[in-house]
């Protein structure tokens, strides 16, 4: 409903072509197995959670609305399939895993705070107006895209698993091997550099009200 | 009485459990009193709200197939 005036209106059929475009369709697989691989830390079950999100997306490109582009679409097939197999599987904790089961590293966002843990200056929070006009916008998801690379692996690892494939806080804990105050954490620091970089590369950069 | 930077963890403590009574009321009377707090859930809010509408093609009428 909120996107009813997407201005971006390619037809189906358009939208569709791009599967017949080898080298766009390259680009966007690689993308994927990077981050299927990164989910759930096995190169095959990557690469065939991959190969039917892509074969999925052409068996069903006729009835795709065009609405969506066709990226976000194939990777939201693509999400669907990671959360199935996440949820099935239950894993058998790995050592890198427990090593590195604390947040990752020092990250105490000093800058941000005064010693009294005010918002020192020039770093506060802005007022970001009416998020929704930002949604309406293509190049707003781009920034949140490149915003969301930009994370530390773990972070964007553990932020995607809950804000995007959707899993439950236990779920993610049982994956990952965190506790439940690890985890916390570590979707904190996720948030706050989030909240940073959509701040400077959008909101109070050109994007937002341009 | 908490500082904005406590009150950033316990913002985003709050989109994964519900706080204590005395979490909730130390949180309001700072949001109450702080506008960069205030702007500060707000976004995070936003964020989630981004995810979401991200997680679903980015089209609230079409469901994207399994």
């Amino acid at each position: 409903m909120m996107l009813d005036s997407v201005s971006q209106e390619a037809a189906p059929a358009e939208e569709s072509e791009k599967l017949q475009d080898k080298e766009y369709l390259q680009t966007i697989q690689k993308q994927m197995l990077k981050f299927a691989e990164m989910q759930l830390n096995d190169h095959q079950l990557a690469e065939d959670a991959v190969q039917e999100a892509l074969i999925g997306a052409m068996k069903n490109s006729k009835s795709f609305s065009g609405k969506s582009a066709f990226k976000t679409w194939v990777f939201a097939i693509l999400k669907n399939k990671i959360a199935d197999i996440l949820r099935k599987r239950h894993r058998t904790v790995e050592v890198t895993n427990l090593a590195g089961s604390g947040a990752d590293g020092e990250e105490d966002f000093a800058n941000l705070f005064d010693e009294r843990g005010g918002w020192t200056q020039g770093t506060q929070p802005t007022n970001w107006g009416d998020p929704e006009n930002s949604f309406k916008q293509d190049q707003f998801w781009q920034v949140l895209e490149t915003c969301l690379t930009g994370l530390p692996e773990r972070q964007a690892k553990v932020f995607m698993m809950r804000e995007y494939i959707g899993l439950s806080s236990d779920e993610i804990c049982q994956q990952e091997s965190l506790t439940v105050s690890n985890l916390h954490v570590i979707l904190y620091r996720a948030r706050m550099r989030l909240q940073k970089c959509l701040e400077m590369r959008w909101f109070t950069g050109e994007g937002a009200n341009a | 009485m908490l500082s904005c930077r406590e009150v950033t963890r316990l913002v985003s403590l709050s989109q994964e459990k519900k706080l204590s009574f005395t979490e909730r009321m130390q949180l309001k009377l700072h949001l109450w009193m702080c506008k960069r707090c205030n702007d500060f859930k707000t976004n995070t809010a936003t964020i989630r709200a981004a995810m979401r509408s991200f997680a679903d093609g980015r089209d609230e009428d079409q469901n994207p197939p399994k």
